[in-house]
């Protein structure tokens, strides 16, 4: 055997510091100083006060049940979605359309799906023009609460368009590791409609390998500042909305609330989650009763249907939702009930991008830095494993999505903490060590499965020819595996783009990025600012996935053996 | 009642079947399996035979065209969709649910007609015990062997009550003593069950003990 790439052997431990090196002292600078504990501020014993002070709060407790039930309802309608959707089309030639109709929505922000939703469904929204006046008679918006309705089914619509191609791509993911084409004809043959057959039969050993991921979607539906910030309700906000005004706040002794609320936010994703693992239960005791009875399920139609139909509504509503944000962006006089704009100016944009200039640099250096060190690390973590067999487990993969299932909120509020604390905060490398606790996890988890994949007898073949493993990782793996590295950096590189909360907190205001400015613009409501921003959010993570598609095939384009 | 008409209706037609893909045909075939009786088809890897199972059991892939019928028991098959067919399969693999216990994934099989949960488990139990597994029932499907593994599938696409059974290389992944057995219990349990039965196969062996017609589909 050659010997290893020696870089490789400093890259677990390394990943594993990143990982969880900041979850870990963040999560201590959050419950420190709501324990009472922060020296700068005055907080030199130990009191449970914040946390009294935190139950005083009026109308706290609603805030933290809607926050639950968000968590909880946006992932049963997405998974409940995405798993009658496989179930009805798995193998059908429809199904191919679904998927490459639903991949590129996962590069759009949440931020951008959220505006783009607003703009659709508000009172003086794109629908309600298309409606207006012949339909429903108005001439001026009518006065309804539809966006930030106290309820959250706007946030919660908006989540789940975009959780939908997110649980789907992790689905189709799974896949191929279960012996899905024979089970949904061995099911069939048996009698099972194609609903009865996957969800008595493929189901439980595909949710296995999906079920943290739909935990990530739970902790992140319960704990999201941005969507909430744009779509969510007021009075009471949700949770995690309540905390960033409180970190916000100007007078500092409000920092001791906030973090007592930081913890008690991660004991609502706590309890969403274990809302969830009882909606686990019930629904494995449900499926095996249905099971033990022999229920054939034949007549599907309806549920098929409507599955479909979800499917296709958040893929309409996202890119929907983008083209009104491009149009707002580019209009001139546009009035309602008008469903176009009067005339079209550049203005908006001319305005915004001198401004939009800082913002920008910031947003492309974070991004491009902190994908290029979570590609070098995923590279050389996947090729220490190649060489030691070891890090396959369920083990590693729970520690790689640990940074997604802790509220980003408990620990980021922590880690600005300590950045103050040691005089780092607002800087660029603390911002990009912020990033790459959650690039990091994506590139893994989007590398990985191809990486593994791979023809190991290359690897060997190169060997005889007398390589080094260095030499055969760069001249020969790296190269054959250039468009999953590809897609895998326009994942991080798109992940890095949607931060909206470790960038304000870590950023102090004094670095932003594109997503920051647009979400602050949200109170405004200048919808052709917005318009700018939002649509400028949604291209760069566009542009990362177009070169990824596209360079490979202008690389090889003389390789037959490498095209898809 | 005359035997001579029941022959017309009983067992499998397959009248003119056409599978194409684009202009070349891959199978064409007229033929009749009567109740227990077996109909092989024969080829090389590639040749379509599989194809003419997933037509039989209505997966086809939109890639293929087909034409004819497919008539059981004078049921005519060609339009219903594959829940309706009650075409029994067993593939290469048993291909046990592996998350369910030895007993419940032939409980799964047993129609929906018969209520009642013990009810099911009982037939499931009996027929554990029919095939010699009858201290198996509550096992992970995974613990058994090959040979068991084997016995359990074919128990459990009979517990279906199909009205065809069809075979996709069912043997060729067993080791040599266990393929000659497992072929016998299969063909008698057919036999015994009155089922027509289609095999598609590229071994000699198989179609001398499945005895019957033999349909040679070309190399592609």
């Amino acid at each position: 055997m050659t010997r290893g790439v020696r870089l490789a052997r400093l890259a677990p431990p390394l990943t594993l510091a990143i990982l969880l090196g900041p979850l870990a002292f963040g999560l201590a600078g959050t419950a420190l100083p709501a324990l009472g504990y922060l020296p700068e501020l005055g907080g030199v014993s130990f009191t449970t006060a914040h946390f009294s002070a935190l139950a005083e709060v009026p109308g706290i407790l609603r805030s933290a049940v809607l926050s639950i039930l968000i968590g909880l309802v946006t992932t049963l309608v997405s998974l409940g979605a995405v798993a009658a959707f496989v179930a009805s089309d798995l193998g059908t030639s429809g199904f191919a359309r679904m998927r490459r109709m639903i991949s590129p929505l996962l590069s759009v922000p949440h931020a951008a799906a959220a505006f783009g939703l607003a703009f659709l469904i508000a009172p003086s929204g794109m629908l309600m023009r298309l409606v207006s006046p012949w339909l429903t008679g108005y001439d001026r918006p009518p006065d309804l609460l539809i966006v930030n309705d106290p309820m959250a089914l706007s946030m919660m619509a908006g989540l789940i368009v975009k959780e939908i191609p997110f649980l789907f791509l992790v689905t189709l993911a799974a896949l191929p590791q279960t012996r899905h084409v024979e089970t949904m004809r061995l099911g069939r043959s048996l009698g099972y409609g194609r609903i009865a057959s996957f969800t008595f039969l493929l189901w439980p050993p595909l949710y296995r390998q999906v079920r943290l991921a739909v935990f990530a979607v739970v902790a992140y539906a319960s704990s999201v500042v941005d969507v909430a910030l744009i779509l969510g309700p007021h009075l009471p906000p949700t949770l995690p909305v309540r905390l960033i005004e409180w970190m916000n706040d100007p007078d500092l002794e409000t920092r001791f609330l906030a973090s007592a609320g930081a913890v008690a936010q991660l004991g609502v994703t706590l309890l969403a989650l274990i809302g969830w693992i009882g909606l686990e239960r019930i629904g494995a005791t449900l499926v095996s009763r249905a099971r033990n009875c022999g229920h054939r399920m034949q007549r599907d139609r309806l549920v098929r249907a409507g599955a479909r139909m979800v499917m296709i509504a958040s893929a309409v509503i996202v890119f929907g939702g983008i083209a009104v944000l491009a149009l707002w962006s580019i209009s001139g006089l546009w009035q309602f009930p008008d469903a176009l704009p009067a005339n079209f100016s550049l203005r908006s944009w001319m305005q915004a991008l001198p401004r939009m200039s800082g913002p920008l640099a910031t947003t492309l250096a974070v991004a491009g830095l902190s994908t290029l060190i979570a590609l070098v690390l995923t590279i050389l973590c996947l090729e220490r494993e190649y060489e030691t067999g070891r890090g396959r487990g369920n083990g590693a993969l729970l520690l790689i999505y640990l940074p997604l299932i802790v509220p980003q909120i408990s620990f980021m509020f922590g880690l600005q903490v300590l950045s103050i604390w040691l005089g780092i905060d607002a800087s660029f490398p603390a911002l990009v060590l912020a990033h790459l606790v959650f690039v990091l996890p994506y590139v893994f988890l989007s590398l990985s499965d191809p990486w593994r994949a791979h023809d190991r007898r290359h690897d060997l073949i190169a060997a005889g020819l007398g390589m080094s493993r260095t030499r055969t990782l760069i001249a020969i793996r790296m190269p054959m595996l250039t468009r999953a590295i590809l897609t895998a950096a326009a994942v991080g590189f798109s992940v890095s783009v949607g931060q909206y909360l470790p960038t304000v907190l870590i950023g102090a205001g004094r670095l932003t990025t594109v997503t920051t400015e647009a979400v602050a613009l949200a109170a405004g409501g200048n919808r052709r600012v917005i318009g700018v921003y939002a649509f400028m959010q949604t291209l760069l993570p566009f542009l990362a996935f177009a070169i990824a598609t596209g360079l490979p095939g202008l690389l090889f384009r003389n390789r037959r053996g490498l095209r898809v | 009642m005359r035997l001579g008409g029941m022959s017309d209706t009983q067992g499998l037609r397959l009248e003119g079947v056409h599978i194409c893909l684009g202009e070349r045909v891959l199978v064409a075939l007229d033929a009749h399996v009567g109740r227990g009786e077996t109909l092989t088809v024969m080829g090389p890897s590639g040749s379509g035979k599989s194809t003419l199972l997933a037509y039989l059991g209505g997966f086809l892939d939109p890639a293929f065209t087909a034409s004819g019928r497919v008539i059981v028991d004078g049921v005519d098959l060609t339009a219903l969709e594959a829940e309706k067919r009650h075409a029994g399969i067993l593939f290469q693999d048993p291909l046990l649910f592996p998350h369910l216990s030895v007993a419940d994934n032939i409980a799964i099989a047993i129609p929906e007609d018969v209520h009642g949960r013990k009810q099911r488990r009982a037939l499931a139990e009996e027929a554990l015990e029919d095939a010699g597994l009858a201290e198996f029932g509550d096992r992970d499907p995974d613990t058994l062997s090959g040979g068991q593994k084997a016995r359990v599938a074919l128990q459990r696409v009979l517990a279906s009550r199909p009205r065809l059974l069809l075979l996709d290389e069912p043997f060729s992944k067993l080791d040599a003593n266990l393929r000659e057995q497992t072929r016998q219990l299969v063909f008698d349990r057919a036999r015994r069950a009155g089922l027509p039965v289609v095999l598609v196969t590229h071994d000699e062996d198989d179609a001398r003990a499945a005895g019957g017609q033999l349909h040679k589909v070309d190399p592609a």
